[in-house]
Protein backbone atom coordinates (compact mmCIF):
# COMPACT_ATOMS: atom_id res chain seq x y z
CA UNK A 1 0.00 0.00 0.00
CA UNK A 2 1.03 3.39 -0.98
CA UNK A 3 0.27 6.35 1.60
CA UNK A 4 1.48 9.99 0.39
CA UNK A 5 1.64 12.82 1.92
CA UNK A 6 1.07 16.71 1.58
CA UNK A 7 1.22 19.39 3.81
CA UNK A 8 -0.90 22.52 4.25
CA UNK A 9 0.56 25.07 7.14
CA UNK A 10 0.15 22.28 10.04
CA UNK A 11 -2.19 20.49 8.18
CA UNK A 12 -1.22 17.41 7.13
CA UNK A 13 -3.29 15.16 4.45
CA UNK A 14 -2.29 11.66 4.52
CA UNK A 15 -3.43 9.90 1.29
CA UNK A 16 -3.57 6.06 1.42
CA UNK A 17 -4.26 4.03 -1.50
CA UNK A 18 -6.35 0.62 -2.33
CA UNK A 19 -7.77 -1.49 0.61
CA UNK A 20 -7.02 -1.25 4.14
CA UNK A 21 -7.72 -5.37 5.34
CA UNK A 22 -5.89 -7.39 6.71
CA UNK A 23 -3.09 -7.56 3.85
CA UNK A 24 -2.18 -3.80 4.43
CA UNK A 25 -3.02 -2.97 7.42
CA UNK A 26 0.39 -2.86 9.25
CA UNK A 27 1.57 -0.43 6.04
CA UNK A 28 -1.74 1.87 7.10
CA UNK A 29 -0.70 1.86 10.48
CA UNK A 30 3.01 2.28 9.82
CA UNK A 31 2.34 5.27 8.22
CA UNK A 32 -0.18 6.54 10.74
CA UNK A 33 2.28 5.76 13.59
CA UNK A 34 4.85 7.85 12.25
CA UNK A 35 2.55 11.38 12.47
CA UNK A 36 0.04 10.91 15.30
CA UNK A 37 2.79 12.20 17.93
CA UNK A 38 2.46 15.14 16.57
CA UNK A 39 -1.43 15.47 16.21
CA UNK A 40 -1.89 17.40 19.45
CA UNK A 41 -3.26 20.66 21.43
CA UNK A 42 -1.20 23.60 19.21
CA UNK A 43 0.40 21.10 16.71
CA UNK A 44 -0.03 19.02 13.42
CA UNK A 45 -3.84 18.48 12.31
CA UNK A 46 -4.30 15.38 10.40
CA UNK A 47 -6.64 14.61 7.63
CA UNK A 48 -7.31 11.55 6.42
CA UNK A 49 -8.20 11.54 2.79
CA UNK A 50 -9.49 8.34 1.64
CA UNK A 51 -10.42 8.90 -2.04
CA UNK A 52 -8.30 6.14 -3.22
CA UNK A 53 -9.81 3.79 -0.44
CA UNK A 54 -11.86 1.46 -2.13
CA UNK A 55 -12.14 -0.65 1.16
CA UNK A 56 -11.99 -1.02 4.94
CA UNK A 57 -12.00 -4.18 6.97
CA UNK A 58 -12.42 -4.29 10.43
CA UNK A 59 -8.59 -3.97 11.47
CA UNK A 60 -8.47 -0.74 9.21
CA UNK A 61 -11.01 0.17 11.49
CA UNK A 62 -9.43 -0.76 14.12
CA UNK A 63 -6.44 1.30 13.49
CA UNK A 64 -8.53 4.32 13.17
CA UNK A 65 -10.13 3.55 16.72
CA UNK A 66 -6.96 3.66 17.88
CA UNK A 67 -5.38 6.64 16.06
CA UNK A 68 -8.85 8.43 17.30
CA UNK A 69 -8.22 7.63 20.85
CA UNK A 70 -4.19 8.36 20.66
CA UNK A 71 -5.33 11.70 19.40
CA UNK A 72 -8.05 12.68 21.89
CA UNK A 73 -6.00 12.07 24.59
CA UNK A 74 -3.07 14.36 22.92
CA UNK A 75 -5.48 17.10 22.15
CA UNK A 76 -5.48 17.26 18.69
CA UNK A 77 -8.00 16.74 15.91
CA UNK A 78 -7.88 14.20 13.08
CA UNK A 79 -10.62 14.08 10.67
CA UNK A 80 -11.76 11.89 7.77
CA UNK A 81 -12.19 12.88 4.30
CA UNK A 82 -13.81 11.67 0.53
CA UNK A 83 -14.88 8.52 1.47
CA UNK A 84 -16.22 6.30 -1.46
CA UNK A 85 -19.61 5.51 -1.38
CA UNK A 86 -19.31 1.67 -0.47
CA UNK A 87 -16.67 2.57 2.48
CA UNK A 88 -18.76 5.35 4.17
CA UNK A 89 -21.42 2.43 3.98
CA UNK A 90 -19.38 0.51 6.14
CA UNK A 91 -18.42 3.38 8.16
CA UNK A 92 -22.15 3.80 8.78
CA UNK A 93 -22.60 0.44 9.52
CA UNK A 94 -19.98 -0.06 11.93
CA UNK A 95 -20.92 3.22 13.48
CA UNK A 96 -17.44 4.77 13.19
CA UNK A 97 -19.09 8.07 11.75
CA UNK A 98 -19.79 8.08 15.26
CA UNK A 99 -15.62 8.32 16.14
CA UNK A 100 -14.49 10.27 13.44
CA UNK A 101 -15.80 13.47 11.72
CA UNK A 102 -16.73 12.92 7.95
CA UNK A 103 -16.19 15.32 4.89
CA UNK A 104 -17.18 15.12 1.75
CA UNK A 105 -14.08 16.58 0.23
CA UNK A 106 -10.25 17.82 1.66
CA UNK A 107 -11.58 21.23 0.73
CA UNK A 108 -14.32 20.71 3.12
CA UNK A 109 -11.90 19.13 6.06
CA UNK A 110 -9.58 22.00 5.02
CA UNK A 111 -11.79 25.36 5.38
CA UNK A 112 -13.17 23.41 8.65
CA UNK A 113 -9.70 23.16 10.31
CA UNK A 114 -8.69 26.56 9.04
CA UNK A 115 -6.76 26.54 5.73
CA UNK A 116 -7.13 26.22 2.53
CA UNK A 117 -5.37 25.33 -0.83
CA UNK B 1 -28.61 -31.79 9.50
CA UNK B 2 -30.68 -29.74 10.99
CA UNK B 3 -30.37 -27.18 13.98
CA UNK B 4 -32.62 -26.24 16.28
CA UNK B 5 -32.49 -22.95 18.58
CA UNK B 6 -33.88 -23.12 21.92
CA UNK B 7 -31.85 -20.30 23.93
CA UNK B 8 -30.55 -17.62 21.48
CA UNK B 9 -29.85 -14.78 24.19
CA UNK B 10 -26.65 -13.81 25.49
CA UNK B 11 -25.57 -13.67 29.49
CA UNK B 12 -29.51 -13.31 30.73
CA UNK B 13 -32.32 -14.27 29.48
CA UNK B 14 -34.80 -11.70 28.45
CA UNK B 15 -38.56 -11.76 27.84
CA UNK B 16 -40.51 -9.57 26.02
CA UNK B 17 -42.34 -6.42 28.63
CA UNK B 18 -46.29 -5.57 28.31
CA UNK B 19 -45.14 -2.28 26.32
CA UNK B 20 -42.77 -3.95 23.98
CA UNK B 21 -46.13 -6.11 23.54
CA UNK B 22 -48.49 -3.28 23.05
CA UNK B 23 -46.10 -1.23 20.63
CA UNK B 24 -45.87 -4.82 18.76
CA UNK B 25 -49.86 -4.44 18.45
CA UNK B 26 -50.25 -1.03 17.84
CA UNK B 27 -47.54 -1.24 14.73
CA UNK B 28 -49.76 -4.30 13.00
CA UNK B 29 -52.90 -2.55 13.38
CA UNK B 30 -51.56 0.13 11.89
CA UNK B 31 -49.91 -1.23 9.21
CA UNK B 32 -53.54 -3.18 8.48
CA UNK B 33 -55.66 0.07 8.40
CA UNK B 34 -57.47 0.00 5.31
CA UNK B 35 -57.19 -3.57 4.68
CA UNK B 36 -60.26 -5.92 4.62
CA UNK B 37 -59.15 -8.56 6.61
CA UNK B 38 -62.10 -10.33 7.50
CA UNK B 39 -61.47 -13.62 7.53
CA UNK B 40 -58.95 -15.74 9.87
CA UNK B 41 -57.00 -16.88 6.50
CA UNK B 42 -56.55 -13.59 5.38
CA UNK B 43 -55.24 -12.22 9.25
CA UNK B 44 -53.02 -15.44 8.88
CA UNK B 45 -51.83 -14.33 5.69
CA UNK B 46 -51.33 -10.66 6.77
CA UNK B 47 -48.96 -11.79 9.89
CA UNK B 48 -47.29 -13.86 8.19
CA UNK B 49 -46.31 -11.88 5.38
CA UNK B 50 -46.69 -8.44 5.45
CA UNK B 51 -45.19 -7.51 9.37
CA UNK B 52 -42.12 -7.90 9.47
CA UNK B 53 -40.64 -10.85 12.11
CA UNK B 54 -39.83 -7.91 14.29
CA UNK B 55 -43.80 -7.02 14.76
CA UNK B 56 -45.28 -10.46 14.08
CA UNK B 57 -42.41 -12.98 15.90
CA UNK B 58 -39.96 -12.54 18.57
CA UNK B 59 -36.23 -13.28 18.86
CA UNK B 60 -36.61 -14.43 22.00
CA UNK B 61 -34.76 -14.33 25.52
CA UNK B 62 -33.88 -17.63 26.61
CA UNK B 63 -29.98 -18.08 26.83
CA UNK B 64 -28.08 -20.37 24.66
CA UNK B 65 -29.21 -23.85 24.20
CA UNK B 66 -28.72 -25.37 20.54
CA UNK B 67 -29.90 -28.85 19.53
CA UNK B 68 -28.04 -30.09 16.36
CA UNK B 69 -30.05 -33.19 14.47
CA UNK B 70 -27.50 -35.57 12.34
CA UNK B 71 -29.66 -38.11 11.75
CA UNK B 72 -28.53 -40.13 14.65
CA UNK B 73 -30.92 -41.95 17.14
CA UNK B 74 -28.95 -40.10 19.94
CA UNK B 75 -29.53 -36.45 20.44
CA UNK B 76 -26.60 -33.53 20.39
CA UNK B 77 -27.18 -30.12 22.01
CA UNK B 78 -24.65 -27.10 22.78
CA UNK B 79 -24.63 -25.61 26.03
CA UNK B 80 -27.55 -25.53 28.61
CA UNK B 81 -28.52 -21.75 29.35
CA UNK B 82 -32.43 -21.48 29.79
CA UNK B 83 -33.19 -23.11 26.59
CA UNK B 84 -32.40 -26.17 28.10
CA UNK B 85 -35.88 -25.66 29.82
CA UNK B 86 -38.35 -26.16 26.59
CA UNK B 87 -35.29 -28.13 24.76
CA UNK B 88 -36.39 -30.98 27.17
CA UNK B 89 -40.03 -30.34 27.34
CA UNK B 90 -40.45 -30.72 23.88
CA UNK B 91 -38.37 -34.39 24.28
CA UNK B 92 -40.66 -35.54 26.88
CA UNK B 93 -43.27 -34.81 24.49
CA UNK B 94 -41.81 -36.74 21.54
CA UNK B 95 -40.59 -39.53 23.60
CA UNK B 96 -42.37 -39.70 26.72
CA UNK B 97 -40.91 -40.53 30.03
CA UNK B 98 -40.89 -44.14 29.13
CA UNK B 99 -38.57 -44.38 26.02
CA UNK B 100 -34.58 -43.76 27.37
CA UNK B 101 -32.95 -41.20 24.95
CA UNK B 102 -29.32 -40.55 25.34
CA UNK B 103 -28.50 -37.17 25.26
CA UNK B 104 -24.80 -35.31 24.33
CA UNK B 105 -24.36 -32.24 25.73
CA UNK B 106 -21.36 -29.98 24.60
CA UNK B 107 -20.70 -26.92 26.88
CA UNK B 108 -19.00 -24.32 25.42
CA UNK B 109 -17.82 -22.83 29.01
CA UNK B 110 -19.25 -23.02 32.02
CA UNK B 111 -20.70 -19.64 32.86
CA UNK B 112 -24.23 -18.98 34.64
CA UNK B 113 -25.95 -18.41 31.37
CA UNK B 114 -24.82 -21.54 29.92
CA UNK B 115 -25.82 -23.95 32.89
CA UNK B 116 -28.50 -22.24 34.22
CA UNK B 117 -31.44 -24.58 32.53
CA UNK B 118 -30.10 -27.83 33.39
CA UNK B 119 -31.60 -27.92 36.81
CA UNK B 120 -34.73 -27.25 34.83
CA UNK B 121 -33.92 -30.01 31.66
CA UNK B 122 -36.52 -32.60 32.76
CA UNK B 123 -34.84 -35.74 31.16
CA UNK B 124 -32.11 -35.35 33.65
CA UNK B 125 -34.41 -36.33 36.96
CA UNK B 126 -36.01 -39.80 34.43
CA UNK B 127 -34.49 -42.77 34.95
CA UNK B 128 -33.08 -44.57 32.26
CA UNK B 129 -32.06 -41.45 30.30
CA UNK B 130 -28.08 -41.07 30.24
CA UNK B 131 -26.96 -37.44 30.06
CA UNK B 132 -23.36 -37.08 28.79
CA UNK B 133 -21.58 -33.57 29.62
CA UNK B 134 -18.88 -33.12 27.33
CA UNK B 135 -16.55 -29.75 27.63
CA UNK B 136 -12.51 -29.18 27.83
CA UNK B 137 -13.08 -27.08 31.40
CA UNK B 138 -11.01 -28.67 34.09
CA UNK B 139 -14.11 -27.70 36.64
CA UNK B 140 -16.88 -28.94 34.23
CA UNK B 141 -18.57 -31.23 37.02
CA UNK B 142 -18.04 -29.01 40.20
CA UNK B 143 -19.73 -26.28 38.02
CA UNK B 144 -23.30 -28.84 37.47
CA UNK B 145 -22.93 -29.73 40.67
CA UNK B 146 -22.10 -26.36 42.25
CA UNK B 147 -25.32 -24.48 40.98
CA UNK B 148 -27.61 -27.07 42.49
CA UNK B 149 -26.26 -27.00 45.92
CA UNK B 150 -27.52 -25.10 48.39
CA UNK B 151 -28.39 -22.60 49.07
CA UNK B 152 -29.00 -22.30 45.08
CA UNK B 153 -31.44 -24.47 44.42
CA UNK B 154 -34.02 -26.67 46.22
CA UNK B 155 -32.97 -30.34 44.61
CA UNK B 156 -29.24 -31.66 44.80
CA UNK B 157 -27.31 -32.93 41.41
CA UNK B 158 -27.19 -36.41 43.39
CA UNK B 159 -30.41 -36.69 43.39
CA UNK B 160 -31.28 -36.65 39.80
CA UNK B 161 -32.46 -39.95 38.11
CA UNK B 162 -30.64 -40.04 34.63
CA UNK B 163 -27.41 -41.65 34.43
CA UNK B 164 -25.07 -38.06 33.82
CA UNK B 165 -21.46 -38.86 33.62
CA UNK B 166 -18.65 -36.25 32.18
CA UNK B 167 -15.96 -36.37 29.72
CA UNK B 168 -13.32 -34.01 29.07
CA UNK B 169 -12.24 -33.11 25.81
CA UNK B 170 -9.04 -32.09 23.96
CA UNK B 171 -8.76 -28.77 22.17
CA UNK B 172 -7.96 -29.23 19.02
CA UNK B 173 -8.65 -32.91 18.99
CA UNK B 174 -11.27 -34.87 17.13
CA UNK B 175 -13.64 -37.14 18.27
CA UNK B 176 -16.60 -39.46 16.59
CA UNK B 177 -19.59 -39.04 18.77
CA UNK B 178 -23.37 -39.63 18.49
CA UNK B 179 -22.83 -39.42 13.88
CA UNK B 180 -20.74 -36.64 14.21
CA UNK B 181 -17.27 -35.86 14.23
CA UNK B 182 -16.53 -32.80 16.77
CA UNK B 183 -13.32 -30.77 16.96
CA UNK B 184 -13.10 -28.13 19.97
CA UNK B 185 -11.39 -25.04 19.79
CA UNK B 186 -9.94 -22.91 22.69
CA UNK B 187 -11.78 -19.40 22.18
CA UNK B 188 -10.81 -15.93 23.99
CA UNK B 189 -12.87 -15.51 26.99
CA UNK B 190 -12.66 -14.80 30.58
CA UNK B 191 -12.23 -18.37 31.61
CA UNK B 192 -11.47 -19.34 28.54
CA UNK B 193 -14.44 -20.16 26.02
CA UNK B 194 -14.35 -23.57 23.23
CA UNK B 195 -16.05 -23.99 20.14
CA UNK B 196 -17.05 -26.64 18.46
CA UNK B 197 -17.13 -27.41 14.58
CA UNK B 198 -19.38 -31.01 14.10
CA UNK B 199 -19.20 -32.65 10.70
CA UNK B 200 -21.78 -34.93 9.84
CA UNK B 201 -20.35 -38.73 9.67
CA UNK B 202 -22.89 -39.88 7.07
CA UNK B 203 -25.39 -38.12 4.88
CA UNK B 204 -24.36 -35.49 3.46
CA UNK B 205 -21.37 -34.38 5.65
CA UNK B 206 -22.96 -31.59 6.07
CA UNK B 207 -20.77 -28.83 8.76
CA UNK B 208 -21.81 -26.87 11.36
CA UNK B 209 -19.58 -24.73 13.96
CA UNK B 210 -20.60 -23.39 17.59
CA UNK B 211 -18.77 -20.60 18.16
CA UNK B 212 -19.94 -18.61 21.05
CA UNK B 213 -18.67 -16.38 24.08
CA UNK B 214 -15.75 -15.70 21.65
CA UNK B 215 -13.60 -12.55 21.53
CA UNK B 216 -11.63 -11.83 18.44
CA UNK B 217 -7.94 -10.13 18.54
CA UNK B 218 -7.85 -8.43 15.38
CA UNK B 219 -4.30 -7.91 15.78
CA UNK B 220 -2.82 -11.71 15.94
CA UNK B 221 -2.84 -12.99 12.47
CA UNK B 222 -2.35 -16.51 13.80
CA UNK B 223 -5.38 -16.63 15.87
CA UNK B 224 -7.33 -15.06 13.07
CA UNK B 225 -5.80 -17.97 10.19
CA UNK B 226 -7.22 -20.62 13.02
CA UNK B 227 -10.83 -19.81 13.53
CA UNK B 228 -10.66 -19.27 9.64
CA UNK B 229 -9.09 -23.16 9.40
CA UNK B 230 -12.25 -23.95 12.28
CA UNK B 231 -15.01 -22.32 10.20
CA UNK B 232 -13.59 -23.06 6.84
CA UNK B 233 -16.55 -24.84 4.40
CA UNK B 234 -19.07 -25.03 7.05
CA UNK B 235 -22.66 -24.96 6.01
CA UNK B 236 -23.33 -22.66 9.01
CA UNK B 237 -21.31 -20.51 11.61
CA UNK B 238 -23.16 -19.89 14.81
CA UNK B 239 -21.15 -17.04 16.17
CA UNK B 240 -21.17 -14.13 18.89
CA UNK B 241 -22.20 -11.20 17.22
CA UNK B 242 -23.04 -9.68 20.53
CA UNK B 243 -21.59 -6.08 20.22
CA UNK B 244 -21.22 -3.57 17.04
CA UNK B 245 -18.00 -3.28 16.00
CA UNK B 246 -17.42 -0.01 17.63
CA UNK B 247 -18.34 -1.31 21.31
CA UNK B 248 -16.60 -4.39 20.76
CA UNK B 249 -13.37 -2.31 19.86
CA UNK B 250 -13.90 0.53 22.77
CA UNK B 251 -15.96 0.10 25.68
CA UNK B 252 -16.58 -3.27 25.97
CA UNK B 253 -13.20 -4.35 24.86
CA UNK B 254 -11.73 -7.75 26.58
CA UNK B 255 -15.72 -8.44 27.34
CA UNK B 256 -15.11 -11.42 25.38
CA UNK B 257 -17.70 -11.03 22.94
CA UNK B 258 -17.13 -10.52 19.04
CA UNK B 259 -19.25 -8.29 16.30
CA UNK B 260 -21.40 -8.79 13.59
CA UNK B 261 -18.71 -7.26 11.69
CA UNK B 262 -15.90 -9.18 12.10
CA UNK B 263 -17.97 -12.44 11.99
CA UNK B 264 -18.88 -11.63 8.08
CA UNK B 265 -15.52 -10.99 7.42
CA UNK B 266 -14.18 -14.38 9.17
CA UNK B 267 -16.85 -16.63 7.40
CA UNK B 268 -16.34 -14.81 4.08
CA UNK B 269 -12.51 -15.40 4.22
CA UNK B 270 -13.62 -18.94 5.35
CA UNK B 271 -16.01 -19.80 2.21
CA UNK B 272 -18.60 -20.48 4.99
CA UNK B 273 -22.22 -20.87 3.34
CA UNK B 274 -24.33 -18.97 6.43
CA UNK B 275 -23.56 -16.70 9.00
CA UNK B 276 -26.16 -17.00 12.03
CA UNK B 277 -25.43 -14.01 14.39
CA UNK B 278 -26.07 -15.66 18.09
CA UNK B 279 -25.68 -14.53 21.40
CA UNK B 280 -27.75 -11.42 21.41
CA UNK B 281 -27.49 -8.98 23.59
CA UNK B 282 -29.50 -8.52 26.21
CA UNK B 283 -30.89 -4.74 25.75
CA UNK B 284 -31.76 -5.19 22.43
CA UNK B 285 -34.99 -5.46 21.55
CA UNK B 286 -37.02 -7.18 18.47
CA UNK B 287 -36.38 -3.89 16.20
CA UNK B 288 -32.99 -3.46 17.02
CA UNK B 289 -32.10 -6.99 15.98
CA UNK B 290 -34.02 -6.75 12.82
CA UNK B 291 -32.04 -3.58 11.87
CA UNK B 292 -28.88 -5.09 12.58
CA UNK B 293 -29.34 -7.86 10.58
CA UNK B 294 -30.71 -5.70 7.66
CA UNK B 295 -27.21 -3.99 8.15
CA UNK B 296 -25.34 -7.52 8.49
CA UNK B 297 -26.98 -8.23 5.29
CA UNK B 298 -25.59 -5.29 3.58
CA UNK B 299 -22.58 -5.50 4.72
CA UNK B 300 -22.14 -8.65 3.68
CA UNK B 301 -23.00 -7.54 0.36
CA UNK B 302 -21.10 -4.30 -0.37
CA UNK B 303 -17.57 -6.47 1.23
CA UNK B 304 -18.30 -9.78 -0.72
CA UNK B 305 -15.48 -10.90 -3.36
CA UNK B 306 -16.94 -14.71 -3.91
CA UNK B 307 -19.88 -16.48 -3.29
CA UNK B 308 -22.91 -15.43 -1.15
CA UNK B 309 -22.87 -15.33 2.50
CA UNK B 310 -26.55 -16.04 3.71
CA UNK B 311 -26.69 -13.67 6.90
CA UNK B 312 -29.32 -14.70 9.56
CA UNK B 313 -30.31 -13.93 13.06
CA UNK B 314 -31.07 -16.98 15.48
CA UNK B 315 -34.15 -16.43 17.52
CA UNK B 316 -35.83 -19.37 20.16
CA UNK B 317 -37.49 -21.60 18.12
CA UNK B 318 -35.89 -21.39 14.68
CA UNK B 319 -35.32 -24.51 12.61
CA UNK B 320 -32.53 -24.43 10.23
CA UNK B 321 -31.97 -27.55 7.25
CA UNK B 322 -28.83 -27.41 6.13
Amino acid sequence: MKVSLRRHGNILILSPDGRIDHAHADAFKAALDNHLGECKSGDTRIILDFADVSYMSSVGLRMLMLAARQVKAQGGRIVIAALQPLVDEVFKISRFNLVYQVFHSVDAALAELGSSI
Amino acid sequence: MKIRFWGTRGSLPVSLSASQVRDKLIAAFTAAIGRQLDSAEKIAAYVDNELGFEIAGTYGGHSPCVQIEAGGAEHIVCDMGSGARPFGQSMLARFGPDMPQTYHVFMSHLHWDHIMGFPFFTPAYIPGNRIVIYGCHAELEEAFRRQQAEPSFPVDFSQLNATIEFVYLEPGRSYDIAGVRVTPKLQRHTGDSYGYRFEELAGTGKIAVYSTDSEHALDDNVERESFIEFFRAADVVIFDAMYSLIDAFSIKADWGHSSNIYGVELCQMAGVKCFCMFHHEPAYDDATIASVLAETRRFEEITRTGEPLEVIAAYDGLELVL
